[in-house]
């Protein structure tokens, strides 16, 4: 049984008095597809900066690999940074750079790539997510949905073992967003990622998705865990089988698909 | 990896990632590039290697053999990729070109100050009909933060300034006994030029920055966009009464510096052994009203210029995170450009008509 890639324990969230989750505990396996779920505002952007480092808990701890980034020395915290990328729900590229620089900002930093390595592993990892074309222009002078992609194709330039995606295809198109779901799974399978993906969409939850939580605003906690087809059957909790149905809460039961 | 240069054989290890493949890089873009490529072994392999792969094979030609299926599967998307662009060159254009680009730069940028001011214009007259319109209370905290909150900076500058002069002027005019007149020169350079001018400098750099950094901000936001699909029209809203403040700020804040000023240079005077009524009664049988008036009048152009720009600036600022610096910095040269050029203006003026 080889040991989680992250480690969440007694994990408790706060913006300063202001208690967003409490006492949470999950675990996320070596090269699964792991998805948060949960309605608006019920605190998945938070546990997410949680994961990767950018709030520290109130109370509990977090372990990338083992490692607390909240602990760690400087050079243990980068090398555990170098171990995941992360896309951000507002996309946040450098708005003076072109996609291709934003891609190609990271490799510089961290590795000896010669500049036309760097542009050619850039240029790959926008045609990953279809912008191969794009490489010239500017964050401003794409759409929302394309500037979500291009900051995927950051998040990927290192090649990181963990890939961490705040609603990543809301706001795109069914189609692209399923070339979106395909690639996740080509990466998870082929190259072995590890991804962490918050989520909203349905379809995509059920094709990509090895194992959902669902966090709960009400409770402040896990509600639900488990593969996704299985808790929209067999999940006892209302709220949960509402979500998976689409529909609200309180509407009568029965007569779904 | 390794690679036998006699058969152009490339033979490729279990891993290929980014530190080794920046090593041998320069095997895929120089002339002696491999043939065949032995890559059975490869198993694990990383973006930098995938495109060390894809241009073995792409533009150096090189034939893949043994290559696993997993590794073939990751390479299959960037088939039709096409090749990298060469790096963009910087051509030099002639000066001819240089010089005109710039011109037109130089004319939109006019242009873009004409429309701006004749909005300007039409909105505040719209508001002059209707003072309801006016956004009073952003007018006053605008006011309160470009005003009273420079009177240390104004203050201290306009003082020291005052106490300079004083002392420099004091031993020339001295030496033909003249000294009294120290004051005729320290108070007329004040109230006329330097009061008005170092006032409207300081609020260049304290406010006309900060009104271009703050529209500029809420433009790359799309808020000023927010704005005007609510109906809002963004040259009431932000414009009218950060120029109004402007308007209204700089005479008051150009009086306190001439005061302070003066008060710097009778300092150094009655530290020389001057009386002060010596003083006062020269200051007062050397400044006429039109003197005070002369500053006071400038001084509301300035203000009005100074807080126009930075609006006009952050208005104008383009997309990014930088655009807004751009913007700020635009705000001051432009504004220390214009009071410096306006002031000239103004000396022909009072000139001609002998103020
Ligand atoms: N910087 C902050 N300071 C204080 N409270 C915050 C802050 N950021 C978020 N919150 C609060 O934390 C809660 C959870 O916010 P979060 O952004 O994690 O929601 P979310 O689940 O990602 O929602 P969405 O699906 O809409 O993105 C919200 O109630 C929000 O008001
Ligand atoms: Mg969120």
């Amino acid at each position: 049984m080889v040991s989680p890639i992250i480690e969440v324990r007694n994990l408790t969230a706060a913006y300063g008095d202001a208690v967003i989750l409490e006492n949470v505990s999950f675990d996320v396996r070596r090269g699964e597809v792991f998805v948060i779920l949960g309605g608006s505002g019920c605190g998945k952007s938070t546990l997410m900066k949680h994961l990767i480092g950018l709030l520290s808990p109130a109370r509990g701890k977090v372990l990338i690999d083992g490692g607390d980034i909240h602990t760690a020395t400087r050079a243990e915290r980068e090398v555990l940074l170098k171990k995941f990328g992360v896309m951000y729900q507002g996309g946040a590229l450098f708005g003076s750079m072109t996609l291709e620089e934003n891609v190609t900002l990271a490799m510089e930093e961290f590795t000896r790539l010669p500049p036309a390595a760097r542009r050619l592993v850039a240029r790959m990892k926008l045609a990953l997510v279809g912008l191969e074309r794009f490489s010239e222009h500017f964050p401003s002078e794409v759409s929302g949905g394309m500037q979500k992609r291009a900051a995927i194709a950051r998040a990927m330039a290192l090649d990181p073992a963990v890939l961490f995606l705040d609603e990543p295809s809301a706001g795109l198109d069914p189609v692209t967003s399923a070339g979106l779901d395909e690639l996740i799974l080509s990466l998870n399978k082929n190259l072995g990622v590890t991804f962490v993906i918050v989520s909203h969409e349905l379809a995509s939850i059920y094709a990509v998705a090895d194992r959902v939580i669902m966090l709960d605003g009400k409770t402040k906690g896990i509600i639900a865990e488990g593969v996704p087809a299985d808790l929209r059957d067999n999940c006892p909790d209302p709220f949960v089988r509402a979500f998976f149905y689409r529909r609200a809460p309180d509407a009568p039961s029965g007569g779904m698909p | 990896m390794e690679f036998n240069r006699k058969t152009g054989c490339l033979t490729l290890d279990e891993t290929l990632e980014a530190a080794e493949v920046s090593r041998r890089w320069s095997l895929v873009g120089g002339g002696k590039s491999p043939r065949e490529v032995n890559a059975a072994a490869l198993r694990t392999c990383d973006g930098a290697g995938l495109a060390f792969l894809w241009s073995l094979r792409g533009p150096a030609g090189a034939r893949l053999d043994g290559l696993r299926p997993e590794i073939a599967a990751l390479l299959r998307p960037f088939d039709s990729l096409p090749e990298c662009p060469a790096e963009p060159v910087e051509h030099d254009r002639s000066l001819l070109v240089h010089i005109g680009h710039a011109t037109v730069q130089i004319l939109a940028d006019t242009r873009a100050q004409i429309e701006f001011i004749g909005e300007f214009t039409s909105t505040a007259l719209a508001c002059c009909a209707k003072p309801r319109l006016v956004r009073w209370t952003d007018m006053w905290l605008v006011a309160q933060r470009a005003g009273v909150d420079a009177l240390v900076v104004a203050g201290m500058v306009s003082f020291l300034t005052g106490m300079i002069m004083a002392f420099q002027s004091a031993i020339p005019l001295r030496q033909f006994g003249v000294d009294i007149f120290v004051v005729n020169l320290v108070a007329l350079a004040l109230l006329r030029e330097l009061g008005p001018i170092m006032t409207a400098v300081v609020l260049a750099g304290r406010s006309g920055s900060a009104f271009a950094a703050e529209i500029g901000t809420m433009k790359v936001n799309q808020e000023i966009d927010a704005l005007v699909t609510m109906g809002i029209d963004p040259m009431r809203f932000l414009v009218v009464p950060r120029v109004l403040a402007g308007f209204l700020v700089t005479p008051v804040l150009t009086i306190y510096s001439n005061a302070l000023g003066v008060g710097g240079g009778f300092l150094v005077m009655m530290g020389l052994g001057f009386p002060f009524m010596a003083l006062w009664n020269q200051l007062v049988s050397a400044v006429a009203m039109s003197d005070v008036m002369t500053g006071i009048i400038k001084s509301l152009v300035f203000g009005v210029l100074v807080a126009g720009v930075g609006c006009l600036r952050g208005l104008q600022t383009g997309a990014g995170a930088s655009a807004v610096g751009v913007s700020t910095t635009r705000a001051v040269v432009s504004s220390i450009f214009l009071i410096v050029t306006v002031d000239a203006v103004f000396a022909a003026i009072f000139y001609a008509i002998q103020w």
